[in-house]
């Protein structure tokens, strides 16, 4: 019985794992536990982003006419676009189809490339504008000139980090494009797709929480 | 194959779910319901992570230790915010932040 299991899922499987099931499970269990951890380290940065916002109010809303909400809208756009070409990437190695795995994480890696260009003209913008916090900062109306500097202080901590995971990751789908050209992956073996899935998906819920808190301030008011 | 494969419908359906969502938060920002309006983003912004977490990441098809991971870290992430509230809204600390270079 085990040889015959050993024999049908190749050579992937590593000795201390009973079967191919067993050891997706126990990787994704340790994903899911390296995504807490991330969970809890941008979870600090939206915890100190909620206090400043609670303590000056209208100096946060009144940032909000230089977030360029067509920009940030179509990079929330561009991400959920990419998430669901992971997704069918994922799908694509666990019914053993290589052509399309390669094709979709291509994809996921132009989209990727789209968002961090979009968030780069984004950056340069603010640049020109005297928006980046240092001594160059500049904000009209001048009375919320400290309070605004706070809120631009956590847009590109946030952002900047979550375009450091983007980076990352495009980095990972590289690899796994590689390993997939080079036939690594099957319908018994297909977990480092899946990790790298959750990954990907897991920095498009930061955007999904960050495009709200930092582009939809106060086009009401 | 040996986790659970989606369907692709599925994951259209959820896809176009997201985008009508992100449409939907961003039309009501200019919508004024006062205190409400940062509670409505906030509360879709919610219900598309789900999405996300739920399908995208396959969190309803994970073995129950794995899903016990997931809300363990949604309780900690409420430890966070609770705690660090629990301070800023009864010790009345302000924090007055100071022009570069002064």
């Amino acid at each position: 019985m085990a040889e015959t299991l050993v024999e049908t899922t190749g050579t992937h499987l590593q000795h201390h794992f009973a079967d191919s099931e067993q050891q997706l499970e126990t990787a994704t269990l340790g994903m899911w536990t390296f995504l807490i951890t991330e969970v809890l380290f941008f979870g600090g940065m939206f915890a100190s982003y909620a206090i400043y916002r609670a303590m000056y109010p209208d100096a946060f809303r009144s940032t909000s006419r230089f977030m360029d909400i067509s920009l940030g809208g179509t990079n929330t756009a561009v991400l959920i676009c990419s998430s669901l070409t992971m997704a069918l990437a994922v799908r694509s190695a666990q019914v053993s189809k290589r052509k399309h795995l390669i094709v979709f994480l291509c994809m996921t890696i132009c989209l990727g490339f789209v968002f961090l260009v979009i968030k780069g003209i984004e950056y340069t913008r603010k640049w020109n504008e005297h928006l980046v916090p240092g001594f160059h900062f500049q904000f009209e109306p001048h009375q919320y000139q400290q309070h605004a500097q706070l809120l631009f202080f956590l847009y590109f901590c946030m952002t900047g980090v979550h375009a450091l995971h983007m980076i990352i990751g495009v980095g990972l789908l590289t690899a796994l494009i590689i390993m997939a050209s080079r036939k690594v992956f099957n319908e018994h073996y297909y977990t480092p797709v899946e990790m790298i899935g959750l990954y990907w998906h897991f920095v498009d819920i930061v955007w999904i929480f960050l495009f709200p808190l930092l582009y939809l301030i106060g086009h009401h008011t | 194959m040996i986790s659970h494969v989606p369907r692709v419908r599925t994951l259209v359906f959820v896809f176009l779910a997201l985008i009508v969502l992100t449409g939907a938060t961003t039309a009501i920002d200019y919508i004024n319901l006062g205190d409400w309006n940062v509670v409505v983003a906030l509360a879709i912004a919610v219900i598309k992570a789900s999405l996300v977490a739920w399908i995208f990441m396959g969190v309803r098809h994970v073995t129950s230790l794995n899903r016990l991971f997931v809300i363990a870290g949604i309780t900690w992430l409420s430890f966070l915010f609770l705690l660090t509230f629990a301070d800023y809204t009864t010790r009345s600390w302000q924090y007055q932040p100071q022009a570069w270079g002064h």
